[in-house]
């Protein structure tokens, strides 16, 4: 009986999901509810958990609650500790969420509002969850490794350098993109660019208090600084609506982009303890915080998405972006569906803390699916917004014209009827100047938030909601950025330790001082291209931040799949296998479209030959005609990044085959690595407490 | 209900690394007292606990996009 009536509640979870699912699919009318998008995704999510998580962790990886963990293992006290499962849930998820689940929606909105969300739903539970997952338990049952020494213990040398070398690549256009993010949101914004520039000091404050006010007061010192941030965010409309104090901090995108490069630089050769460390506390507190707040005013006030639910734009003429639907939604949200990143995660930190492998289903597969939540959240805080609110902000001058009228009157042709009027009374109401071309997902995210925010909790706030969602943004975007620009330096100086052992000390001021240098000036770059381009940058960097995600995930799944087949589960990896052969074919058509498409938005080379050309019969206005030789060349540099990618990703892709046909055919391949089984010894009540 | 706020604040503390100074001298008391071989060195005050913890814990990829 009892059974029965679980599987009635099972069947009924799945029909409401299906239903769920079919409402959002075919709705052709005016709107739709977003309460259907959270049934939907709750459901999907209910069922992939129960069902196809636990078949993976309990037939395919075959989990042995009985075998002592890394952690127990070897247990030090510091960073080996056998934690409690939620703590360790709540650190991983702290971990892999970041701003990537928040700006791809918000950029895939303008295929619509369906692509994404299914590509989200189902890219999770197919893909990014069970990629997180075994790669949880992969590194588990290898004393914690990293994938890059998995990739070279299980494949060999080539499957491990390649790891190492995408991992660098992508930190770097991560961190440009990012950054170009940020200063988007920053132009011209003195409010914002106060805020923001806030968040530096106060971390600093939060820092001192905890290192040598009270030590390791960790609770208190956040609390101070999550009073000092809010207080920010309500001192921002202080030096906004002060003549003088305004223009301090009214700047152009390219001083901005300076003044970021400078402050990545200064984090990473700065103790960890004053900045990096303390800004981290408060951007997971926000980060935690602001997506509880989402979610409850989402189902409180149960707005309406105006988004339809396909857009034209699926033929590739998209103004955020050019491309069509296969294969850019696919590359445009990475984080949320599948995340190459995680990997890096889920190997390495978070076994160090697992006390029990049972837990590696609700870790490794829970974890992401609230990642893939938060991407449902942020699709639709974009589609609620009018299209083409959403489009005015979104659509760069280069694509739309720099003029209101000239953009309104693109846009409502477009058949997203906008007017200047409308614009101009969102971005006072946002405390803003203007919210034409506001490009890079920040901007349209925050007024997205901020209208359910402040319909939710009040309207008369909508200028402090605004800013406290470009905050909330803003701060764990310089979290990835000094934390990334952190590690890069870590990396470089491993690399060239090799080279000259004396480079390789990680204490020694001119090497610290060179490679921060070199990893900031790598991203910086891109960063400035970004900037100064007339389309924006964000729809050239975006899409190549999706590939190198992509080509890491891709990486990861090949570790997996490798070690699947060397431990006579063929019959099984599929699991990985299946997203795997997704992810090249999707990482491989979007990468040949970018090198080899006749569409000057899409194809880099053709682009440069299309400015080349005009360049050379003086058609370019001169304010444009000066950049173009910087964006030539950039452009045929992003076309061969894009080259080395893919051409890494079939690299790995090979070694992978070639060690699964050995291994089958009774030829000799790497052993496993797997430690040996040691039964575990804690006790339940006493690591559970 | 006070448990549950109780449980809560412990969660709080644990997941923030609030208590881990208290986690250390557990893991100290634990295995430090019993084992001769490590009777050496007393534990380390909270300040130089801290110090290292928070190096240590920012020591590689710790944040993702």
């Amino acid at each position: 009986m009892n059974k029965l009536l679980k599987n009635a509640i099972w069947v009924l979870i799945a029909i409401l999901g299906a239903s769920a699912i079919g409402g959002i699919a075919l709705n052709r009318g005016e709107n739709i509810n977003a309460l259907w998008f959270i049934a939907a995704a709750l459901c999907v999510y209910a069922i992939a958990y129960r069902f196809y998580a636990t078949w993976i962790a309990t037939t395919v990886l075959m989990v042995d609650e009985s075998r002592a963990t890394p952690a127990e293992r070897l247990d030090n006290g510091r960073d080996f500790i056998p934690t409690n499962k939620w703590i360790v849930f709540g650190h991983h998820f702290a971990a892999i969420a970041g701003p990537g689940p928040l700006v791809g929606p918000t950029l895939a909105a303008q295929f619509g509002y369906l692509p994404g969300t299914l590509w989200i739903l189902f890219g999770a539970v197919l893909g990014g969850c069970v990629q997180d997952m075994v790669t949880l338990f992969l590194s588990t049952r290898r004393n914690a490794k990293s994938l890059g020494q998995m990739a070279r213990d299980e494949l060999g040398p080539l499957g491990g350098t390649a790891a190492l070398i995408g991992t660098f690549a992508i930190m770097i256009i991560l961190i440009a993109v990012l950054g170009l993010v940020v200063v988007n949101a920053m132009k011209h914004s003195p409010w914002a660019t106060f805020t923001v520039s806030a968040t530096i000091p106060i971390a600093m404050i939060v820092g001192v208090y905890m290192r040598y006010i009270r030590p390791g007061q960790i609770l208190e010192g956040s609390l101070i600084g999550v009073v000092l941030l809010l207080l920010s965010v309500a001192g921002g409309r202080v030096i906004d609506e002060n003549e003088i104090l305004r223009k301090a901090f009214d700047h152009e995108g390219l001083t901005l982009a300076w003044w970021v490069m400078a402050y990545g630089f200064a984090a990473a050769i700065l103790p960890v303890w004053l900045l990096l460390a303390p800004r981290d506390y408060l951007s997971t507190y926000m980060k935690i915080g602001t997506i509880t707040l989402l979610a409850v005013a989402i189902i409180m006030l149960q707005p309406d998405v105006k988004m339809p639910a396909i857009t034209q734009f699926i033929d590739g003429t998209g103004p955020i972006f050019g491309g069509k639907l296969f294969p850019f939604v696919f590359i445009t949200i990475a984080c949320g569906a599948i995340s190459g990143f995680h990997a890096l995660i889920a190997s390495g930190t978070t076994p160090k803390l697992l006390s029990n492998e049972r837990d590696i289903r609700m870790i490794g597969y829970g974890g992401m699916l609230l990642e893939s939540f938060v991407a449902i959240m942020a699709m639709i805080a974009a589609t609620v917004l009018d299209p083409g609110i959403f489009f005015a902000i979104n659509s760069s001058a280069g694509v739309v014209g720099a003029d209101a009228a000239e953009a309104v009157a693109k846009i409502s042709s477009w058949g997203y009827p906008v007017t200047v009027e409308q614009m101009q009374n969102l971005a006072r109401q946002m405390g803003e100047a203007t919210l034409f071309a506001r490009t890079g997902g920040a901007p349209s995210l925050a007024v997205g938030m901020a209208s359910i925010f402040g319909s939710a909790f009040g309207e008369g706030l909508l200028a402090l909601w605004y800013h406290f969602a470009i905050m909330f943004e803003a701060i764990f975007i310089l979290t990835t950025l000094d934390a990334g620009t952190r590690v890069g330096r870590f990396m470089l100086q491993d690399m060239l330790g090799n080279v000259w052992p004396k480079m390789g000390e990680t204490s020694w001021t001119p090497s610290v001082v060179l490679t921060s240098a070199l990893v900031v000036s790598s991203w910086g770059y891109f960063l400035y291209i970004g900037v100064i381009d007339p389309n924006g940058g964000v729809n050239i960097l975006w899409p190549l931040f999706g590939i190198a995600n992509q080509m890491l995930a891709a990486i990861a799944l090949c570790v997996a799949t490798g070690i699947l087949v060397k431990s006579d589960k063929l019959k099984q990896a599929w699991i990985t296998g299946l997203p795997l052969v997704g992810l090249i074919v999707i990482t491989t058509t979007a990468a040949w479209q970018k090198i080899a498409s006749d569409d000057i938005r899409i194809g880099f080379f053709s682009a440069a030959n299309d400015l080349t050309d005009k360049l050379a019969t003086g058609l370019l206005p001169p304010a444009k005609a000066a950049i173009a030789p910087q964006l030539i060349f950039n452009l045929h540099l992003d076309a061969w990044l894009t080259v080395f990618f893919i051409s890494i990703l079939w690299l790995i892709v090979f070694d992978m085959l070639r060690v699964c046909i050995r291994y089958l055919s009774g030829k000799s391949v790497l052993p496993l690595t797997e430690s040996a089984h040691s039964t575990s010894r804690l006790v339940e009540d006493w690591v559970r407490d | 209900m006070i448990a549950k706020l109780k449980a809560f604040w412990r969660i709080v503390r644990r997941l923030s690394g609030d208590d881990a100074y208290e986690q250390y001298l557990k893991h100290y008391a634990h295995y430090h007292q019993t084992d001769a071989g490590h009777e050496c060195h007393p534990p380390l005050s909270k300040a130089d606990f801290f110090r290292q913890w928070q190096d240590e814990k920012w020591n590689g990829i710790k944040r993702c996009c």
